[in-house]
């Protein structure tokens, strides 16, 4: 019986026969083994999929017209009150920076997400790239075996890198922690190496008349990039063998919360950007019952997330932002739930130089009928982007000529200083 | 109940049954296609086209790449208007068709294939609501799908289809064109005139004033804001309601319905009435009718050189893969400028009861299409001169559907159509959607050019899809290649068939027949060793896995 695994030496046999050795590349030590402000910058996201209420989890007006039935609790941060659903993260809040303010003008999910990802208002005549397309496609990582930008939900669609191509959409992984779909040959190594020299062959003989053409495919390069990451060590990232059973308890063992470990693992591997999508937010009915079940896997697992970072010394390099496609109404509808409401909604964000322990923002708690006022201190989506790029050392307001030849910068609005720990930082960057 | 176990086995047995006697028989069904004298009457035209082409050429001093051979055009017209790569059934009964004007008979009968149809109006629908998902959108959006294949199967003019899309009224179920209308529903169940206003000039003018919605167009001096506004309120009296669409000229209150535009930051109150207009050439307009019809009448008239650039670049796009003018629906100012290849084609539209197959014909056998991918070019910048002015076939990467389509059909002798089995029209569909939402779908955009990425190549290599469909096992194609092939030979020449519409070169012809013979390909001094029956399944495994993940299999060439 052969050995359905194969060892280094035989990709570097496999590639080079494909004509692919040009793409390996020089690997140097493991990222995970530098620490602190050295280590290569990343940004996780935890996208709550369906409209987070604000109400029910950073956001509590107990015993206001818009409360609900929700209780709020004292955290580590002075002056910050959250929901009593999320005790683990109160014990979190003197490392984040809590928005309570940010706007936006899209009331479904498709157009939300959209605006939330990219930071532009959807439109049909143009594909903005996500933060983390954006991410990944400035700050390469030539270390790097697998994916710069990771997305770890089984859910459609993917983020996409929009007008930068579709090799920068995130990397989907389908079960965070049981590993990568297709990652295995699932044939033995003479076979894969027959297979391997067979496409070699009529790959040579297509391309051999249409050189420049052929050049331009860049097939042969996401092959290589496939071939390798079949190989690579790092693919340990996305499995949770190493990890004790402590640690896995602590994060929940929920899909979220090995996605959030899972992240943790990719991140200290010198991965750019991870997403991990909690779904379920979009709590139509029965608003505050969705919510004791969703805080009981955000909590554990986000708090536990931030717990790591600090302990391993990454959190100055990454990082964290929670948030969600809207938030929802004030008013609690018939059946119990809120609905949409994109006129404000909260955001957490911690590590990587953001402030620590503090609140912009505030929102009314009566029930404002006709148009929504605008919330106390209100903060953009495309501010807040601009100060996670600044913060990652990428140039927000950098111009890129778009297929159709728009000349479009990946934000659309200067950072904040208010945003910073030391907003001097900005001077530096 | 043990009954109707027996029951189930027994119908079980006799679909299995029906589906090895028609995976293995030989349909003898197709023929060489009748000479179609329509497609002979379309000779002027081409010629048209071509001389226009010429003419660039010899003015850009440009040597267009020599024509491709018949059978890669073959490929091309069937990735084109079927989605997927021609069956090994298919292309023996092209290359029995020796008599002269093999091509053009052959597009004759393609057009009158359901899966063109089908197909097509596929692409078509998304270009006219979307790829949104929700339960609601996606019924209506098949019925939508179903009725443009009914037209194009009749061959019924775009102006008319086009006509029937804006002005229709009625249920979404009984009259399906409504669902152009009905899709723009926005959750607080009024419909969005600016979503139709914007799909409106995008999909049948070819420009995208979509920005104007809020602004002047920034580079087309032609679309300010006012003229977005203007084109929103001909839909505004429309009604979705359960009686299906319909036009309201008064409201409850019998005041006339008007389309109002509240400017940003400004109350309801402060809302302005917009009256319905046309950007330019009013005359267009019919003197009466519902609003709806009004617009329609002035986007398909004759003398609206928009509308008919608009669709023969669209038309050009899915035959080639990328269209004339990219992007798609952001097509140039037209008048005033110098005759270009999309007037020709529109014009020759025109003239032809503006059908879509007459455009799609006249580009199939326009001598661009008929160009080889393969370039003479000694530079970089040579090759990139001929591709600028179409003087040889792009190479375009399969869109995700043409992908699974590709490999479905690859993994049968047999095409795969409407008379398929429906074991295996059933397993179709369900491979073909699975595919699809791993893979990624193009969405409105697929007529973008794109390049695959690491998530889609491991699919490609390791994914379930090909393996399932490189299997030799009891109905594939592999099996059957593998197994009925009268020798080895004939096993490779097969592989290359039906995956790449071609037969394999000298070497590569050499190297798998001598892993079928258990010989060493770099030394034949080296005595054969004995392959027994499981090697060769699983060398012909690889063979198609080698074919299946090549750039000759991926990109349309």
């Amino acid at each position: 019986m052969e050995s359905l695994t194969m060892d280094r030496r035989y990709l570097l046999q496999g590639l080079t026969t494909a004509g692919l050795s040009f793409c390996l590349p020089a690997l140097s030590a493991r990222a995970a083994q530098r620490r602190g402000w050295e280590r290569p910058r990343s940004l996780i996201v935890l996208w709550m999929n369906g409209g987070m209420s604000q109400l029910e989890t950073w956001d509590p007006h107990p015993g206001t017209p818009s409360g609900g039935e929700v209780k709020d609790l004292a955290t580590t941060a002075a002056d910050i009150r959250i929901s009593s659903l999320m005790p683990q993260m109160a014990e979190q809040m003197h490392e984040c920076l809590l928005l309570r303010s940010l706007t936006s003008k899209e009331g479904d999910h498709e157009a939300g997400s959209a605006f939330v990802r990219t930071g532009y208002r959807p439109e049909p005549t143009l594909k903005y790239p996500t933060l983390g397309s954006i991410i990944a496609h400035e700050l390469p990582q030539p270390a790097l075996e697998i994916p710069p930008y990771v997305v770890l939900t089984p859910r459609i669609p993917v983020p996409e890198g929009g007008y930068l191509g579709n090799e920068w959409n995130g990397f989907r992984v389908f079960q965070p922690g049981s590993g990568v779909s297709n990652l295995s040959a699932n044939v033995s190594e003479s076979r894969q190496t027959r297979r391997l020299e067979g496409l070699d062959l009529v790959s040579r003989q297509f391309t051999r008349q249409r050189g420049f053409a052929a050049g331009e495919i860049l097939q042969q390069e996401t092959m290589g990039r496939a071939l390798q990451m079949m190989q690579s060590e790092q693919r340990k990232a996305f499995q949770l063998e190493e990890e004790s059973e402590a640690i896995q308890n602590a994060y929940g063992r929920t899909e979220f919360g090995r996605g959030c470990l899972v992240a943790r693992r990719l991140v200290e591997t010198g991965v750019r950007a991870v997403e991990v999508m909690l779904p379920g937010f979009d709590t139509h009915i029965s608003n505050h019952q969705g919510h004791i079940t969703q805080c009981q896997i955000l909590d554990p697992a986000m708090a536990t997330l931030l717990h790591d970072l600090r302990q391993r010394d990454l959190l100055q390099s990454t990082i964290v932002l929670c948030i969600s496609e809207f938030g929802r109404t004030p008013r609690i509808n018939p059946a119990g739930g809120r609905d949409h409401w994109p006129g404000w909604f909260s955001c957490v964000v911690a590590g990587g130089g953001f402030r620590e322990g503090a609140v912009i923002g505030a929102t009314p708690s009566d029930i404002p009928s006709g148009d929504p006022p605008m919330p106390e201190n209100p903060v953009s989506v495309p501010e807040l982007y601009a100060t996670i790029l600044a913060l990652l050392g990428v140039d927000g307001r950098k111009e890129i000529i778009t297929p159709i030849g728009r000349p479009i910068r990946f934000v659309d609005a200067p950072p904040s200083e208010l945003m910073l720990r030391d907003p001097g930082v900005l001077k530096t960057l | 109940m043990r009954l109707a176990h027996i029951f189930s086995i027994a119908v079980l047995v006799l679909l299995i049954t029906a589906a090895i006697r028609t995976a293995s028989s030989v349909n003898t069904a197709i023929g060489p296609p009748a000479v179609d004298s329509e497609i002979a009457g379309l000779d002027a035209a081409v010629a048209r086209l071509n001389a226009w082409f010429q003419k660039r050429w010899e003015e850009e001093g440009i040597l267009p790449a020599a024509p491709a051979d018949e059978l890669t055009v073959f490929r091309r017209m069937s990735l084109a208007l079927f989605g997927a790569v021609p069956s090994l059934e298919e292309i023996r009964a092209f290359e029995q068709d020796t008599e002269s004007g093999r091509i053009p008979r052959w597009i004759a009968l393609m057009l009158k294939d359901p899966r063109y149809s089908d197909y097509i109006a596929d692409r078509l629908s998304r270009s006219l609501v979307g790829v949104e998902q929700g339960p609601f959108i996606i019924f209506r959006r098949d019925r939508l799908t179903d009725w443009l294949s009914e037209q194009l199967q009749r061959d019924v003019s775009w102006s008319q289809m086009t006509r029937d899309l804006i002005a229709a009224e009625g249920l979404w179920t009984d009259h399906p064109a409504a669902n152009f209308i009905t899709i723009a529903r926005m959750e607080n169940e009024e419909l969005d005139e600016n979503k139709l206003a914007g799909r409106t000039v995008r999909t049948f003018l070819g420009q995208r004033i979509d920005c104007a919605q809020c602004h002047d167009h920034p580079f087309d001096e032609h679309w300010k804001q006012k003229d977005f506004d203007g084109l929103a309120a001909w839909y505004c009296q429309a009604d979705v309601s359960f009686a299906g669409v319909s036009d309201s000229p008064l409201d409850k209150q019998k005041q006339p319905v008007v389309y109002r535009v509240t400017p940003p930051g400004k109350d309801v109150a402060d809302a302005r009435v917009i009256p319905p207009a046309v950007p330019f050439h009013e005359e267009w307009l019919s003197e009466t009718g519902t609003l709806r019809r009004r617009l329609a009448d002035w986007v398909t008239h004759p003398d609206n050189k928009r509308f008919e650039r608009a669709i023969a670049n669209r038309i050009w796009g899915l035959m080639f893969g990328k269209p004339l003018h990219s992007p798609v629906d952001d097509l140039p100012h037209p008048e005033g400028a110098s005759e270009d290849a999309l007037d020709i084609l529109g014009q020759e539209f025109r003239r032809r009861d503006e059908r879509l197959s007459v455009l799609i014909s006249i580009i199939a056998l326009s001598a661009p299409f008929q160009c080889s991918s393969e370039s003479p070019s000694v530079t970089d910048a040579d090759y990139r001169r001929q591709a600028e002015s179409w003087a040889i076939f792009p190479l375009v990467r399969l869109r995700p559907e043409q992908v699974i389509g590709s490999l479905f059909q690859a993994g049968r002798v047999r095409m795969v159509n409407q008379n398929s089995h429906p074991l295996t029209r059933l397993q179709k569909l369900t491979l073909e959607n699975d595919f699809v939402q791993e893979y990624g779908d193009a969405g409105e955009d697929e007529l973008i050019p794109q390049t695959g990425t690491i998530s889609q190549t491991l699919l490609k290599m390791n994914g379930r899809f090909s393996q399932e469909l490189a299997k030799v096992d009891l109905l594939t194609g592999p099996s059957q290649i593998l197994n009925l092939s009268a020798d080895d030979g004939s096993i490779v020449d097969n592989a290359f068939l039906m995956c790449l519409t071609r037969r394999p070169s000298q070497e590569e012809r050499l190297t798998f027949l001598n892993q079928l013979q258990g010989l060493h390909h770099a030394d034949a001094a080296v005595p054969a060793k004995a392959i027994d029956q499981q090697q060769r399944a699983e060398i012909v495994e690889d063979l198609f896995w080698a074919l299946f993940n090549s750039p000759e299999f991926s990109w349309n060439h």
